[in-house]
């Protein structure tokens, strides 16, 4: 039987006919009650439940998934890791999952494909060049890496841009993260299940939670698709859909839920090997390691749960993504798809205690969780295993919202959202 | 393209319309309202999944009005001015 992946058992499992491969985690029955739950079996989800055991030695924990775990916004992201952020609590808190991707592979036993290629953030004016200027101080500063791309640069980097004279956006600079690149989704959701289970934890798909269990105002459990399953200490981790549990456990979250489309185009031969995003056009870039070129945009504008996505969106991302690259004109898109995000006032997320004791939330990662899936399953797992913040989570408390402490990085990294 | 019903101007094309809340979310008020009721008004939505009461705007001419939508399906069910009165 074939435990551990290196080249070796891929060597001895081709000699012995592929016979000795194990589901890559169990999938045992949900037991009547655990010491700490997780509710959602996507990268976050699934990486708290690998923290909680790893960090904390806690492994009577279960992770209780609606449909597939990775089939929500972890399998419907564009993979981009980077953490070109502006204030210093989201520089602790990117930078920590960054760092922890950079070692994920050989940690989780399971090649998540990271791949540092590098990202730039188009500037397409003057005034933009010197947004981008403050924009690279403040990432060193705050000790990450970041460069301030001339012309030259950026055409170094991505030759097929649209350079010409009469480009609607033409490239005065960019803002350069060589840390920046890729990973692949599916694998990540993947690596840490079979890390968690293998340290205990049981991984309980096609359980849709029904209603929390509130004794004595505090939540001890849930009831689910397959019966009541009780935990003095739950962690939440939904995404788009974290404002429908919230609503049954008696409280409200500023969150609002929309889609966010993605496409990828059929695959083409090594054309474009970084990630571009052009604010102008409104629209990011990259290639995947199958050739496909993927592409993202901004959001909806319709509040949603409907994982589609509407044509205007759509339209406008690919007519963004011809002004930038007029070469992709003859490119066929083979897929298109949306996942539903919980987009927060101050674009940065909520991780803490909810107003129901015994209930905890990682939630409000907007167009951006992939990212931080390390830093949020680190931060929820401490939070549920100690019932107390550190000082990278303390910031993004709920109670910001309340203080007016607001992590304000729609304004300062200008997502979009 | 989905067409949103104007009660002004008709049905008109999606994107001629700017969503702005949730119905029904009164701004407190008085001297002494607690600080968690100001952050209730501001930042709490109920941000339903199925049948939702919006405020919307239609852009071209101006008119606001409250719109009931289902979030899933993106059916309209109903649309009425506000006509100068307060939403409950």
């Amino acid at each position: 039987m074939t435990t551990r992946y290196s080249a070796f058992s891929l060597f001895k499992e081709g000699l012995a006919g592929q016979t000795g491969w194990q589901p890559a985690w169990r999938s045992p029955e949900p037991k009547l009650s655990y010491d700490a739950i997780v509710i959602g079996g996507g990268g976050h989800g699934l990486a708290t439940a690998y923290y909680l055991a790893k960090n904390h030695n806690i492994t009577s924990v279960a992770v209780l998934e609606k449909g597939w775990i990775g089939g929500g916004n972890t399998g419907r992201n564009t993979t981009v890791v980077r953490s070109n952020y502006y204030y210093p609590e989201s520089v602790e808190l990117y930078g920590l999952a960054h760092r922890l991707y950079e070692g994920l592979s050989k940690e989780l036993n399971y090649n998540v494909m990271l791949s540092q290629r590098g990202m730039v953030n188009l500037c397409h004016s003057t005034r933009e060049m010197e947004i981008g200027a403050r924009t690279v101080n403040a990432m060193q500063i705050n000790g990450i890496d970041a460069e301030l791309f001339s012309p030259d640069d950026v055409r170094r980097v991505a030759p097929i841009y649209n350079f010409s004279p009469d480009a609607r956006f033409p490239v005065f600079g960019g803002i350069w993260q060589g840390r920046a690149g890729t990973a692949r989704h599916d694998a990540v959701a993947w690596g840490y299940a079979r890390a968690a289970s293998r340290l205990g934890v049981d991984i309980i798909q096609n359980c849709e939670i029904t209603d929390f269990i509130i004794q004595g105002g505090r939540c001890r459990g849930v009831q689910t698709s397959r019966g009541a399953i009780r935990a003095e200490r739950i962690g939440m981790a939904v995404a788009g859909h974290s404002s429908v549990l919230a609503a049954k456990a008696g409280f409200r979250l500023p969150i609002n839920s929309y889609a966010l489309q993605a496409c990828v185009s059929e695959p083409v031969k090594p054309i474009l090997d970084t990630v571009v995003l052009s604010p102008g056009c409104g629209v990011y870039v990259s290639q995947s390691d199958k050739g496909e070129i993927v592409i993202g945009g901004g959001l909806d504008r319709i509040p949603s749960y409907a994982q589609r996505g509407n044509l205007p969106t759509l339209e406008g991302v690919i007519a963004g993504l011809l002004e930038m690259f007029p070469i992709f004109g003859q490119l066929k898109l083979m897929r298109q798809w949306a996942g539903i995000v919980d987009v927060v006032p101050d674009s940065s997320p909520i991780i803490g205690p909810s107003p129901l004791p015994g209930l905890f939330l990682n939630c409000g990662w907007g167009t951006g969780g992939f990212k931080a899936i390390p830093a949020g399953g680190t931060l929820l797992a401490n939070l549920l295993a100690t019932d107390e913040h550190n000082h990278i989570s303390r910031p993004f408390d709920l109670d910001r919202f309340a203080s007016g402490r607001l992590i304000d990085e729609a304004a300062g990294s200008g997502i979009a959202h | 393209m989905q067409l949103f019903p104007c009660p002004f101007c008709g049905p008109r094309d999606e994107t001629e319309f700017h969503y702005g809340g949730d119905a029904g979310n009164a701004r407190p008020d008085g001297a002494d309202v607690p600080i968690d009721r100001w952050a209730d008004y501001l930042y709490l939505r109920t941000n339903p999944k199925g049948t939702a009461r919006e405020i919307w705007v239609h852009m071209n001419c101006g008119e606001f009005f409250v719109m009931e939508r289902d979030t899933v399906t993106h059916k309209v069910l109903s649309s009425a001015a506000l006509g100068g009165e307060h939403v409950a």
